[in-house]
């Protein structure tokens, strides 16, 4: 099922030493997920209960503001709620009527909890219970957490997706779920190469909205599209249903290793297998063949940010002809992370977690021709003329699957093209 | 609790960072959970900074919540030392960290630096960003600056500036360059440019520029009393409010140098005749006290603008502002909630929007033009070229910008006359600026979302109020930058007759009732 793959190296990096230093971590807390998330599931709205910082963060995380009609607020805590928790539960109840008075849309409410929700012990928990029960049938109220005490960027989403799977319905019927919020476009492309496979029906976790035919159960099989959903494997384990190992559908490689895991799972034909993924496959060959030229025998450097990283880097290696240097996540699971992790050459040195300062210094002694890092590092370092790509842009852009793959490719080459183009030295 | 969906400002550490960033040699460091690290990207994206702020965050996590995050608290304040090798540190907490009442201050005091340690008591459950730049620029002044003989020239500092400010890197150029016409030097600028040996230097100026009351006024207060220094009381935004300050500068420093106003074009540009369409345009005024205030006086006495209604989201300035808006016989309207901002605007219909950008894109929704004249910042407001709003090159800036939303002189006409025509009808919007045609009327929006939809028509004034067919189409007749005006002033015309429907003719009388 691998005609014409690349051979696995004889040494990757799943057994390589990982480097775990602890310091000042520049990443985003897990309320950012909400930016996606809430344009995702369409009858949602996710209500932070936190503070002008939380609020503060929303409006800012994309870098400039973004106006458009939001599905998510913030319950601002004031003084007065943080002198009795009784009243802030009242507090809370006062505002989520007052919520979804106004916004009659709303099918599902998500309670996210924040830094300070979480330091005073606000029991959301109990809060969705007596919320759910008050408001149901019409509203399901469910909470979890996106602090960044508990939680690192795109690990917001992953206890979003967690929060839902206990209240999903059994079923005993012999489906696929797909896991991970995708751009809808990207999420057809995906269905359409299942139905073409003979897959069927495909559930989707998270559905647009709360009326999509979702349930689970021990005959359950699941794959994950994206690679931070440790939280949400683990429920759907604690569920009875079975994970199918696979890299991640990121470029061609791994879109077929991805697609090829489902097949094998569904008893699918090599000879129809062969014949959907032909053509998609030479697509987005001929696509990365012309996007990547300026990033063949380039050095790569990765500060954690989304855990991306590692399947990203394993695809700017394979398919791209660059070298990594240093590849940092936030957490890296040998569940999810293990199959890139085997295809990725040894050699850059894996690291998890940040000390930021040490990591800069690194990152500075390496001078790598392209740094993929958070939006408050990035400017710093183009003046110090280093090359960077903001982290941010993929998880906001489309990638995932053949279609994208040369998009994938051209997101880490633009910063060196244009470089190119401004006739500024790439050093 | 207070639900929230967009604010004005931020948290009062981020008003510590804005001081932090725009001085050199001092560092800031926070005790924060991860995630607070947010607030970095706002100086290096929005403001394009070249550096990272010079903050050291905590990033505590709930491991450590449990174990020891006065430790972990002291070692990054340790480690930034020893890095960062700053003059001064400034230590304080974030929202969380305040609740976990770790003492940031005591904590950096037992460890015994050699440099200045300033300690911050920023209340994040009470007071906002503006509250927090202002306070902790007071408290770096009360820390560093040192009583001093006065300079043998007159000189004075400027106060209030900070990183993340609207225009604040072009006001300070064109303020030190007009005082300097004055012949009085400028002894520190500050927050901004300053280092804390500058601080160390302030007592030495013979009196203050306060440019931002929002992030300077204590610490003007506190020169005033300790080092004898009186500070400057307006605001040099607008020509008028320009030659005010001149004539302040000049009681205070005796200074009788002549000054080139030639550069000043407002002034002619404004009664030019091309500009006659500008008059009596009703402008809805809202953003920080100070920008406001100034907007309002030059809405009125310099573009002769009709200022329909104004006001600020800090509560600082509150008194300020209603006492200004009773000047130009209004209510001023006080509040960070943007909703209610936006309800005003609905409500008035005015025909032009000065404001932040939350109200620019209230504009954009209402299909009112809008131009921005104060903080919180986009990265739109951090332009390549020179751009101040202060001095007489602020006058320039501020009547180009003002104008520019609005469909110009002979443009406007033409929209009257030719109203129909397929190309150049008045749903396009201003010619020149194509992509911004707001979007035809359509049915009003759905329930009471929390922003209603782009299409919501100017809710009417009084529901009993019938609009006859015949008067309906001539008012789509009427171009869109007007038309709100139209709709308003014949319904509250119909309202005072008693009237419960409106004619063609009820149109017309209220024209001619309204005409001036």
């Amino acid at each position: 099922m691998t005609s014409q793959m690349t051979p696995p190296p004889t040494l990757g990096c799943r057994q390589s030493p990982v480097l775990k230093q602890r310091g000042q971590r520049e990443v985003f807390c897990g309320l950012t997920g909400i930016i996606w998330l809430h344009r995702k599931i369409q009858d949602a709205f996710f209500l932070v209960v936190g503070s002008r910082t939380c609020a503060h963060l929303l409006q800012s995380a994309a870098g400039v503001m973004i106006f458009a009609e939001p599905r998510f607020g913030t319950a601002i805590l004031e003084e007065s709620d943080l002198a009795g928790l009784n009243d802030a539960h009242a507090e809370l109840d006062r505002t989520v009527s007052e919520l979804l008075a106004r916004r009659p849309d709303i099918r599902q409410l998500f309670l996210v909890g924040s830094c300070p929700s979480e330091v005073i012990k606000l029991d959301l928990n109990r809060a969705a219970e007596r919320l759910t029960q008050e408001f149901a049938p019409k509203v399901r109220v469910l909470e979890y957490s996106g602090s960044g005490i508990e939680t690192t960027f795109t690990q917001g989403e992953d206890a979003c997706l967690a929060s839902m799977v206990p209240v999903l319905p059994d079923t005993q019927v012999r489906e696929l779920m797909v896991v991970g919020a995708l751009p809808d476009v990207v999420e057809d492309q995906m269905l359409g190469l299942l139905a073409d496979l003979g897959i069927g029906p495909v559930r989707v976790l998270p559905a647009r909205n709360i009326d999509g035919e979702l349930g689970v159960g021990s005959n359950t099989v699941f794959a994950l599209t994206q690679p931070f959903l440790g939280d949400t494997h683990a429920a759907l384990e604690r569920r009875g249903a079975r994970h199918l190992p696979a890299p991640f559908p990121f470029g061609e490689e791994g879109t077929t290793a991805w697609l090829a895991a489902i097949a094998k799972a569904f008893g699918v034909s090599q000879d129809l297998f062969d014949k959907v993924t032909e053509a998609p496959r030479r697509r987005a060959r001929q696509a990365i063949a012309q996007a990547a030229a300026p990033l063949n025998a380039k050095s790569i450097f990765f500060f954690p940010d989304s855990q991306l990283e590692i399947p990203l880097a394993r695809f700017l290696t394979r398919e791209c002809g660059m070298t990594p240097i240093e590849v940092g996540s936030p957490y890296i699971h040998d569940a999810l992370h293990g199959p890139d992790l085997d295809l990725l050459p040894a050699g850059p040195q894996i690291s998890e977690g940040q000390d930021v300062d040490l990591q800069l210094d690194r990152c500075r002694a390496a001078r790598p021709d392209l740094t993929v890092c958070g939006l408050g590092l990035a400017n710093p370092l183009e003046a110090e003329g280093l090359s960077t790509k903001w982290a941010i842009e993929l998880v906001f852009t489309p990638v995932h699957f053949y279609e994208q793959a040369g998009d994938l490719a051209s997101l880490f080459a633009r910063p060196l093209r244009r470089k190119d183009i401004l006739g500024v030295a790439a050093e | 609790m207070k639900l929230t969906v967009w604010t004005y400002e931020g948290p009062p550490h981020v008003g510590a960072m804005r001081v932090a960033t725009g001085m050199t040699g001092l560092h800031y460091v926070l005790h924060a959970p991860q995630g607070d690290t947010y607030a970095d990207l706002l100086f290096t994206m929005i403001e394009r900074r070249d550096h990272r702020p010079p903050v050291t965050y905590t990033t505590f996590q709930a491991r450590d919540l449990g174990s020891d995050t006065a430790g972990l608290f002291k070692s990054s304040c340790q480690d930034a030392y020893d890095r960062f090798k700053p003059e001064a540190i400034i230590v304080g907490a974030s929202c969380t960290a305040e609740l976990i009442q770790d003492d940031p201050g005591g904590l950096a005091e037992t460890m015994g630096l050699d440099i200045p340690v300033i300690p911050l008591e920023l209340p994040s459950y009470q007071r906002k960003e503006n509250f927090g730049a202002d306070e902790t620029f007071f408290q770096i002044v009360r820390h560093l600056a040192k009583p001093m003989e006065k300079t043998k020239r007159v000189t004075c500092n400027l106060l209030g500036p900070t990183a993340l400010g609207f225009r604040h890197r072009d006001d300070i150029q064109e303020i030190t360059n007009l005082l300097y016409e004055l012949g009085v030097e400028v002894n520190v600028t500050a927050p901004m440019t300053a280092t804390p040996s500058d601080i160390a230097k302030m007592g030495q100026a013979h009196f203050n520029v306060l440019l931002y009351p929002e992030t300077g006024e204590q610490a003007a207060r506190y020169c005033e009393r300790t080092f004898d220094q009186p500070y400057t009381k307006v605001v040099p935004i607008g020509t008028g409010a320009t030659h005010d300050f001149i004539a302040e500068i000049r009681e205070l420093t005796g200074s009788t140098a002549k000054l080139d106003t030639d550069r000043l074009r407002q002034t002619w540009w404004s009664r030019s005749v091309d500009s006659t369409y500008l008059t009596g345009k009703r402008v809805f005024i809202f953003g920080d006290g100070t920008h406001v205030k100034a907007a309002a006086r030059i809405a009125r006495d310099e573009m002769g603008f009709d200022v329909a209604g104004m006001g600020c989201y800090n509560r600082e300035m509150a008194r300020d502002i209603r006492a200004a808006a009773k000047d130009y016989g209004l209510e001023a309207l006080i509040t960070d909630d943007y909703l209610e901002v936006e309800r005003a605007i609905e409500a008035l219909q005015p025909e032009m929007i000065l404001g932040t950008q939350m109200e620019r894109h209230i504009g954009k929704r209402l299909g009112i033009p809008c131009a921005v004249i104060s903080a919180p910042v986009h990265v739109q407001d951090f332009p390549a070229r020179y751009s101040p709003q202060m001095g007489f090159e602020g006058a320039n800036v501020i009547f180009d910008t003002w104008i520019h939303p609005l469909v110009m002189g002979l443009e406007e006409h033409l929209l009257h006359m030719f109203r129909e025509d397929f190309e150049f009808h008045d749903a396009a919007g201003p010619s020149h600026h194509g992509g911004h045609a707001p979007k035809p009327m359509g049915p009003a929006a759905g329930e009471g979302g929390s922003m209603p939809a782009e299409t919501a028509p100017p809710a009417p004034v009084n529901d009993n109020v019938i609009w006859l067919a015949d008067a309906e189409k001539e008012l789509k007749k009427i171009p869109f930058f007007v038309r709100g005006k139209a709709r308003r002033n014949t319904e509250t015309f119909a309202a005072e007759k008693g009237l419960n429907e409106i004619s063609l003719d009820t149109l017309y009388e209220a024209k001619a009732h309204y005409a001036r």
